[in-house]
């Protein structure tokens, strides 16, 4: 083998969206040498999907709002199963991580007095959601990037790093990848590595996630003696695209919801009203007159029904269209040209009315969406220290999707934003702490690194195999079946055994053409890690015996006290890789202490 | 239903050919779905870049039947019935493979570019007005599509002039600065000087193939030009800051990072 | 603007050099598209061509460019407005004339608004793109083997825009003091004409061409950083902001109404035509 590229660095960021840029960021802040390796070009990554806003308590619409408020609603809209350090960091810091932004560039829509202006979005009790009309995302990745590019950062695009190394003391000490363009190799040795990589929605056949979201983060960190929590739990947003077909899944905004939309099934009905759970009845209006009476004045009636957790109303919608009152297309009607005028929905809605009228051919200011459930967000992830984002693994840290814990078993529209800049800074700060107290630079171990170009390499050994993008797609149609929003015994346990299957046949993947820019072989290296957390997923599926947040069991239809408690944590405790087993034990969630629990004694009073 | 027949560019830095590929045509479907059929079947080795599929990210821009298009939100059924579709790389930018180029050109640029610099962060964050920061959200809803680079003819039809000029997605970038009320910079000789402003002949390119409809020539280059003017060819502005005393930044001077 | 002084370090650019070169993917044609983009500069230039060739002979031929009392009309066509020479027309100039200047009193004048439309970013772009192919039509190649734009000589000279708007104005006052003017008939009264009608048009017309020109956006107050800290320029610029949205078809509907009124008044003041009397 010819001569490896190498670059040594003090800290590695992998991953360049929200969270990643913000690591980056810090640590670039402090002096160090630090590389971004990112899958697609820079400013590409999901975060450009977030649309709603970013979540934080700034108390600019409402004065009343603040971060005890915001910590319990986040709480309480991932059933409690939150990691309390994690809800409570984010709650306290993410308004200063949001107005840190404008420093940067950012331009969010004002108040009348200029502060930032804040919208109402599901979960939430006040209207907390600083936001650029619907296109928050894309606001929050490119305002890092400028500011990333501006330090100076040097930037590995379209770069995919296939395994983390690791020294003899079981540290990290850096990473394999390959140039996509180009097929070749490249490795760095760093002192810190952040994992800042997202979800894993490709996996389903039906989702808003891109070609990226394979769960390379959550894999690789696992392959390296990370642990993994709460997998099970993935969220479906209630509103995807539901046709045409090639854009099934496709996102649309809370924001919709949040500005007035309301949704409806096939007899015109405003069904929502019939699907408020016990724990949210007594801050959700009664009737349609209460509900409208709010969006005005959040005094002078309680939330629409509509406003609800994601996941409540993600299942709300899956009822509807399975009691046969869905949409011709197998949704339900999503409605905001009935109740706002049509100027008022091009300006707040832009992104929305331009994606239906180009890709649906519907004017949404004159007719209803077709929306249903799309794989949205995994709230399991890399278990991680709150206040350092630090993974099992010395020199790991991960930010963002990637991480677990922040979201308990669903996670409320605005804090996945406000999670990548809160995290992704701490993150980068713990990572610089560990680069700049390491007096050597690290050194890789040459056979590992061998060891991790040859498997990635080894489907182009074979002159026959499987075709890449049927397995892909016959996972995509595995996990949409068998794991899909609403999850039974026998199915979840019929998709493990088929997984096992898949990934017997992934390991004799076989690609033709050359290395450059090969999609094939690109998606070859990818489905390692959607197996990999898809099983995961699985396993979680199968122990979790009630519903909760992003885990919805039809046998287990009641949330369970007692698992209330735990985390399913799933390791590889022997052999590292791809084809080593995976186990999952349940295990304690951390003990909230007094005065945060006191935030939720003194509402049920 | 019919068929589409496409005829894509297949090839590298060595040369290629365009090769034809018939697939069953789908109701709704955009150009991208048939590249990724075409992909998932007869070429699994076919290059495209792209992202998020839903017109947000900007990473699928090609060139369709000879247009700068972005190969997600380009419907089939938009396309000329019964007629062949190309689909070729970005023209102005190097070839790496099939359908995906070296766009590393506009990320030159944008290092280039002295970021924002606003004074010191008050005390419950900065005030704007609406009015003011929708000035600059215009152009920041840019998704990085770089189809307006593309199409423009000053780097389109002329390499050399890549080496002084910025194009039209950073004209945009230089104007939301230059229109952000905190900004304390003055980049109008920057751009003049360094940034080629001068090259754009307003013929309206960027403006036609921008799939977020940002209106840059009206918006943002013809307002910059208007600036540089203010700060370098009109001799009654120039008197005005001569008796009030006023400065303007050299490009020198205003090339440099905030802290 | 006042200069912050700045501590921050200068941008290293040395590191980012520009890589020029490398293979363009795609078929080595001047374009792939297969619609009628040609169309569109066939059409500039043909109209293009008529406005100056009709322009040109109207200048020159320096007669029957002014309907007056003899007619009990008060009507001047807006290439002969303000009159100038010496050889005017009685009746046609209203102030100082040029005593030295014995040729037609059109070429006295027109440089200005000429110079108004030459410099215009709207007509910039239509002769650019049919005249000069620099480009014919959106991702179709120029046809040029360099290529500066406007950045040196002579195309630099397009940044005077703005004094040939100053001008602009001037004329346009000149031009609707003629259309107030036209509402007097000498020897009859006040009343309105035809002629009346086409001079208040054109004079309508040019004062909406001119408004909605980009520079007048940028003077009213395109060039403020702040507008809440500009409350006023700010009303000024959302003024103007919808006509210069429509700055396209104001230049095109003026070039004509222009050429129009000219003809109008040529054809009134021959005697080919009577100017229809309304009240």
């Amino acid at each position: 083998m010819s001569e490896i590229e190498h670059h040594d660095y003090d800290v590695i960021v992998i991953g360049a969206g929200g969270a990643g840029l913000r690591a980056a960021i810090e640590a670039k802040g402090r002096g160090l040498r630090v590389a971004l390796v990112c899958k697609s070009l820079l400013g590409k990554a999901h975060t450009v999907m977030a649309e709603g806003g970013v979540a934080a308590a700034m108390g600019n619409v409402y004065a009343e709002d603040n971060w005890k408020v915001h910590f319990r609603d986040t709480m309480r809209g991932g059933k409690m199963l939150n990691h309390w350090r994690m809800a409570q960091l984010h709650a306290q810091e993410s308004p200063d991580r949001v107005q840190e932004l404008e420093a940067w560039g950012a331009l969010f829509d004002r108040t009348k007095d200029g502060k930032i202006l804040q919208r109402d979005f599901g979960g939430h009790r006040y209207a907390r959601l600083a936001h650029v009309g619907d296109r928050t995302g894309l606001e929050l990745i490119r305002t890092l990037q400028q500011r990333a590019v501006s330090m100076d950062i040097d930037v590995f695009m379209e770069c995919k790093v296939v395994r983390l190394t690791t020294d003899d003391d079981g540290a990290v000490n850096g990473a394999v990848a390959y140039w996509r363009p180009t097929g070749e190799f490249v490795t760095f040795g760093a002192k810190s590595v952040v994992l800042a990589t997202g979800g894993v929605g490709k996996s389903w056949k039906f989702t808003s996630n891109s070609w990226e979201s394979t769960g390379d983060g959550h894999a690789i960190a696992m392959w390296a003696g990370a642990s993994l929590i709460d997998m099970e739990c993935v969220q479906f947003h209630p509103t995807g695209m539901v046709w045409p077909l090639s854009v099934r899944g496709i996102l649309v905004t809370e924001g919709v919801r949040g500005d007035g939309g309301v949704l409806r099934n096939s007899d015109g009905k405003r069904f929502m009203f019939e699907y408020v759970a016990d724990m949210f009845r007594a801050e959700t209006a009664e009737s349609e007159d209460e509900a409208d009476r709010w969006y005005d004045d959040h005094t002078a009636g309680r939330r629409p029904p509509e406003l609800l957790p994601r996941d409540e109303v993600a299942r709300s919608i899956n009822s509807e269209v399975k009691a046969g009152r869905g949409s011709p297309h197998g949704g339900v009607f999503l409605d905001i040209a009935s109740r706002r005028t049509a100027d008022d929905i091009r300006k707040r809605l832009p992104s929305m009315y331009h994606q239906f009228m180009e890709l649906a051919g519907v004017d949404i200011t004159r007719e209803a969406m077709e929306v249903g459930p799309t794989c949205h967000y995994i709230m399991g992830g890399v278990q991680v220290d709150p206040d350092t984002a630090a993974t099992a693994v010395p020199g790991l840290y991960a930010a963002g999707e990637v991480a677990g814990g922040m979201h308990g078993s669903n996670r409320l529209g605005g804090n996945s934003l406000s999670d990548l800049i809160v995290f992704g800074r701490r993150a980068g700060i713990a990572a610089a702490d560990r680069a700049e107290s390491m007096a050597r630079e690290p050194k890789l171990n040459q056979a590992q690194v061998t060891e991790y170009i040859d498997e990635a390499l080894a489907p182009f050994t074979r002159d026959s195999g499987e075709n890449p993008y049927d397995l892909q797609h016959e996972l995509q149609e595995l996990m949409q079946a068998n794991v899909g929003i609403i999850r039974n015994e026998a199915e979840v346990v019929e998709a493990l055994e088929k997984l096992d299957e898949l990934k017997q046949r992934a390991a004799n993947v076989a690609v033709g053409g050359g290395r450059a820019y090969n999609p094939g072989w690109n998606l070859a290296t990818d489905l390692p890690s959607m197996l990999t957390v898809s099983t995961c997923t699985a396993q979680g599926a199968r122990d979790r015996r009630e519903s909760r947040g992003g885990q919805t069991r039809e046998d287990f239809p009641k949330a369970d006290p007692e698992l209330g408690k735990v985390n399913f944590v799933q390791r590889q405790p022997s052999g590292r890789g791809f084809s080593s087993e995976i186990t999952i034990t349940p295990e304690p969630l951390p003990v909230m202490p007094d005065e945060l629990m006191a935030i939720f004694e003194e509402e049920s009073k | 239903m019919s068929d589409v027949v496409m005829h894509v560019w297949r090839g590298d830095a060595d040369g290629g050919q365009f090769e034809e590929y018939t697939v069953p045509k789908q109701d709704g479907e955009v150009v991208l779905d048939v590249i990724h059929r075409i992909q998932a079947t007869e070429a699994p080795d076919l290059a495209c870049r792209w992202n998020c599929k839903a017109g947000k990210c900007g990473s699928c821009s090609a060139e369709i039947n000879g247009k700068p298009r972005l190969m997600c939100m380009t419907r089939i059924d938009t396309l000329p019935e019964g007629e062949t579709i190309t689909v070729t790389p970005m023209r102005a930018f190097p070839i790496i493979r099939d359908l995906v180029t070296d766009v590393s050109f506009n990320y030159e640029q944008a290092r280039k570019v002295p970021a924002f610099n606003p004074p010191p962060r008050p005390e419950g964050g900065y005030r704007m007005s609406q009015v003011d920061v929708e000035r600059g959200q215009e152009f920041r809803k840019c998704i990085e599509c770089f189809m307006c680079q593309d199409v423009c003819h000053v780097i389109r039809d002329h390499e050399e002039n890549k080496a002084r000029y910025s194009g039209p997605r950073f004209f945009i970038r230089y104007a939301e600065l230059e229109m952000h009320p905190l900004d304390t910079n003055d980049r109008r000789d920057l751009v003049r000087e360094e940034m080629g402003l001068g090259m754009c002949n307003i013929t309206k390119c960027c403006t036609e193939v921008c799939p977020e409809h940002i209106k840059i020539t009206d918006n943002a280059i013809i307002p910059l030009k208007e600036r540089v003017v203010d700060a370098d060819y009109d001799p009654i502005a120039w008197l005005g800051r001569k008796i009030l005393r006023r400065t303007k930044r050299t490009a020198e001077q205003a090339a440099v990072q905030p802290d | 603007m006042t200069t912050v002084e700045n501590p921050a370090t200068r941008v290293d650019n040395s590191h980012t050099p520009v890589v020029l070169g490398g293979t363009r993917g795609g078929p080595d044609t001047p374009t792939l598209r297969k619609d009628r983009w040609w169309l569109a500069p066939v059409i500039t230039v043909t109209i293009l061509t008529s406005f100056v060739g009709y322009a040109t002979w109207a200048a020159f031929v320096n007669k029957n460019y002014y309907a007056g009392s003899w007619m009990h009309r008060d009507l001047i066509s807006p290439f002969y407005s303000p009159c100038l020479a010496a050889s005017c027309v009685p009746g046609a100039s209203h102030g100082p004339v040029i005593s030295f200047w014995t040729i037609s009193p059109a070429l006295l004048i027109l440089i200005f608004p000429l110079g108004f439309r030459m410099t215009c970013y709207y007509y910039r772009r239509a002769y650019y793109r049919s005249f000069w192919w620099a480009p014919p039509a959106c991702s179709v190649s120029d046809s040029h083997k360099s290529y500066s734009g406007e950045s040196k000589f002579p195309l630099i000279f397009q940044n005077v825009h703005r004094y040939f708007f100053y001008f602009g104005l001037v004329f346009n006052v000149i031009l609707t003091y003629d259309a107030i003017l036209a509402f007097n008939q000498p020897g009859i009264g006040v009343g309105v004409t035809v002629g009346t009608l086409v001079l208040c048009l054109n004079a309508t017309l040019l004062w909406l061409y001119s408004l909605s020109c980009h520079a007048c956006r940028h003077l009213c107050g395109g060039q403020v950083k702040s507008f809440s800290a500009h409350p006023i320029r700010h009303k000024f610029w959302k003024l103007v902001t919808p006509l210069n949205a429509k700055h396209m078809q104001f230049a095109w509907v003026s070039l004509f109404v222009v050429a129009l009124t000219d003809l109008y008044v040529r054809l009134v003041a021959s005697g080919t035509i009577t100017d229809f009397r309304l009240f």
